[in-house]
């Protein structure tokens, strides 16, 4: 948690220092009506290739990521001059219009980071739209792919994969809730404290949102307990899909941070419309059987129909799917 | 700079598609919508709308789902004939657009190769209309509409191939949390859930279609407003499913008409994987009622249906959901034209129960149990019945002491006010 919190911290005062010297984002690009051609047009980052952001734009990590395959993921937050964000409770962050979230999916190849896409949030005044942006293979590019694109890759654990970029209405899957396309990572407690204490001594947050129990460092997980490291995964992993208003609402499950009741987080709950997804199995979560839970079954596969989560990720998990293992194994 | 926790230190490697033809065309697609959007702004009047035509081919992947994110409302997506080789999810998310095809057996979009998404085709935009084309052997469901209201399906074929099947996919067709759907002379077989699944909508009309070959030809779930009619199912596991179950967010299904279906020969042996309730559903059911409210099954013709042609139950299960109710509830079976009843009941101790009920059992199988105060079904007296004569429910058929069904008759000009797909979807169908 120090660890990351000195890193965070870091990372605001160099993103503060080079706000003189960074170009500024193109307010313009962000909250017009068109869907700009290139990542550039945007202007977020003083160097693009490198990921070195502008003026405003402000890295931060999450305690437990999205697992993508095992992207390396760089994350941006951008503001515009004179905007605040305002602290909502542990959940998301409310950022006003004119706002940006900027993340880029890298794999390490021959020790060289490679950037594959970049996709990016816009708040404009009629909502929050979400576009994908290719990188070319010289590196000094990025396009829109509304239709997505598939870019072979060698994940870090060594499979050979047709990674995704999504299309345009597979980023709304994720990031839809009652029709309305929302950010899911900014959540305050997927932030740590002192980045959001950076974050408001910057100026851009209104104060430091007041969250009881934080998601805990995903690296950190061995000492986290095993509910917590599982109920963080499946928050942010499951949660954007599997909750009321959004793209699963009619399993019934409901797999958020703040959910309390078992049967909504699987347990002993029958499948709804999980068709040949349930494998030969009964119930979502069986309290002490992980082998015989459907939840289990279902992030273990990579075959279409069966595996979950069904967008943004073409191999299995191995180490999220052994923290809800250990999580079921000890209900 | 790493940001992430998420390191990749290890060997990668990776190239690129080519994809910079794509771009291009794409551009230009953009640069149309786009400029028809700063005319009129989700116009849905025809003088505005533009068709976008989709040949298969290289590229028809790609071409085909660029065309569906930019096309505007009131826009048709058009297919051409041929087969389109997919192996990605489609979806489709601009309201009031119509995707059409060159005839259910003329366009095909092929899934066989198919290795992400839960479905073949997704829609989650209101007021659209699908027609004329077919999906083919999906990973998962075939065509999933979702908060999709106002939803048409004319024509649309929904097959794998390779006929019954635990591999198989769950749904053929599959609108879910809509208001307004209108299903009209499609055609799904091999579903190992339901061909044709109405789950949690309102509103609802499944006319003049074929289901055969699936676990459940169709299934009406949770939903409310259905009129299922004139639909031809046949050799499924069970022909048409009216249920509700619990823990979901929409409950409290009924207000359901299912009149003059041809309902034959549902004699496949359920191939559902078993944690599904379907796998429950026992080979040789007809028409089958669980947990409704208001249900009225007339007019339908029912043939070689040996288990039960006509099967009215509660919720088998044990739950804990306070806000359901698991019984039926004012259930009319009308006159209805059987052939005969359940020769080959899929039931424990089925040669006792043949010999007790002279070589058949009746045609209309209750389980007995009623929610008090209410009256569960009533019946046709032209047609025999037989009970289990349970009295728990959830409590399993080991208690069942099965006898003859004595039930009321039907109520005197019974009919069902408000059911179906709202007026405006019928005009959008074409001859």
């Amino acid at each position: 948690m120090i660890r990351a919190g000195v890193l965070a911290i870091a990372l605001l005062t160099a993103a503060a220092a080079l706000a003189h010297a960074a170009p500024a984002p193109n307010d313009a690009a962000i909250v017009g009506t068109a869907m700009p051609a290139t990542l550039a047009e945007f202007g977020f980052f003083a160097d693009a290739p490198g990921q070195v952001p502008a003026a405003r734009v402000v890295p931060y990590r999450l305690n437990t990521p999205l697992y993508s395959d095992g992207a390396d993921k760089l994350r941006f937050v951008y503001l515009p001059v004179g905007a605040q964000a305002k602290a909502g409770g542990q959940g998301l962050i409310d950022l006003p219009v004119g706002a940006a979230l900027i993340k880029t999916f890298a794999f390490t190849e021959n020790g060289q980071r490679r950037l594959i896409e970049t996709r990016v949030m816009l708040h404009r005044a009629d909502g929050w739209i979400a576009l994908p942006y290719l990188w070319n293979a010289e590196q000094t590019e990025a396009k829109l792919a509304l239709a997505g694109a598939k870019v072979p890759v060698v994940t870090p654990a060594g499979e050979a994969i047709a990674y995704r970029v999504p299309n345009k209405n597979q980023c709304k899957e994720c990031h839809g809730v009652e029709g309305k396309v929302i950010p899911i990572g900014p959540k305050a407690r997927n932030l740590s404290r002192e980045w959001l204490a950076g974050f408001v001594q910057a100026g851009m947050l209104d104060k430091a949102p007041e969250v009881a129990a934080p998601m805990p460092l995903w690296e950190d997980g061995r000492m986290a307990t095993a509910e917590a490291a599982a109920r963080a995964y499946l928050d942010v992993n499951c949660a954007h899909c599997h909750r009321a208003g959004a793209s699963a609402s009619n399993s019934g499950l409901d797999l958020r941070w703040e959910q309390t009741d078992a049967k909504a987080l699987g347990v002993m709950k029958r499948p709804v419309a999980a068709g040949r997804g349930a494998g030969n199995l009964l119930f979502d979560v069986v309290p002490g059987k992980p082998g015989e839970s459907i939840m289990v079954h279902r992030m273990a596969s990579i075959e279409g129909g069966v595996a979950m989560p069904e967008l943004g990720k073409a191999t299995v998990d191995r180490e999220g799917l052994a923290v809800v293992e250990r999580w079921i194994a000890g209900l | 700079m790493r940001l992430s926790g998420e390191s990749c230190k290890r060997r990668c490697g990776l190239t690129y598609n080519t994809v910079s033809s794509t771009l291009a065309r794409m551009r230009l697609h953009l640069l149309a919508a786009l400029a028809l959007g700063a005319v009129a702004p989700n116009a849905f009047g025809p003088a505005l709308a533009a068709t976008h035509s989709v040949a298969p081919g290289d590229g028809a992947q790609t071409r085909l789902q660029e065309a569906l994110i930019l096309a505007q409302p009131g826009d048709e997506v058009v297919l051409g004939a041929g087969r389109f080789a997919i192996d990605d999810g489609l979806s489709l998310d601009v309201d009031g657009v119509t995707v059409r095809g060159a005839g259910m057996y003329a366009t095909v979009l092929d899934f066989t190769g198919q290795t992400g998404s839960g479905e073949g085709l997704l829609v989650t935009s209101d007021q659209v209309t699908l027609r004329d084309f077919a999906v083919e052997n999906p990973k998962g469901d075939g065509i999933k509409s979702k908060g999709a209201d106002g939803i048409v399906y004319q024509r649309v074929r929904v097959t794998w191939t390779g006929g019954p099947k635990e591999t198989n996919g769950a749904y053929g067709i599959y609108p879910v949390e809509s208001a307004g759907v209108l299903i009209e002379g499609v055609e799904v077989s091999g579903a190992s859930d339901a061909g044709i699944y109405v789950g949690q909508s309102k509103g609802i009309t499944v006319r003049n279609s074929i289901a055969r070959r699936n676990v459940a030809g169709i299934e009406i779930e949770n939903s409310r407003d259905a009129l299922v009619e004139g639909n031809f199912v046949t050799g499924n596991t069970g022909g048409i499913l009216v249920f509700d179950l619990p823990s979901l967010p929409v409950m409290g299904g009924g207000n359901t008409w299912v009149r003059g279906n041809l309902v034959a020969a549902n004699t496949t042996p359920n191939f559902a994987p078993k944690g599904n309730i379907v796998a429950g559903v026992r080979r040789g059911t007809g028409i089958m009622v669980m947990a409704n409210d208001n249900v009225l099954v007339e007019g339908n013709t029912l043939l070689d249906n040996p288990t039960a042609p006509v099967m009215v139950v509660a919720y088998p299960m044990k739950f804990d959901d306070k806000t359901y109710n698991p019984y039926p509830r004012n259930v009319t079976i009308g006159a209805n034209r059987v052939d005969r009843g359940g020769y080959d009941p899929q039931f424990a101790g089925k040669d006792m129960l043949l010999a007790a009920f002279g070589g058949a059992l009746p045609p209309v199988l209750w389980d007995g149990l009623t929610q008090p105060g209410t009256v569960a079904v009533r019946v046709d007296p032209a047609l025999a019945g037989w009970s289990l004569n349970l009295t728990a429910q959830g409590g399993g058929l080991d208690a069942a002491k099965p006898g003859p069904l004595k039930v009321e008759a039907p109520l005197a000009g019974a009919t069902l006010a408000g059911v179906g797909a709202p007026a405006g979807l019928e005009a959008r169908l074409v001859p």
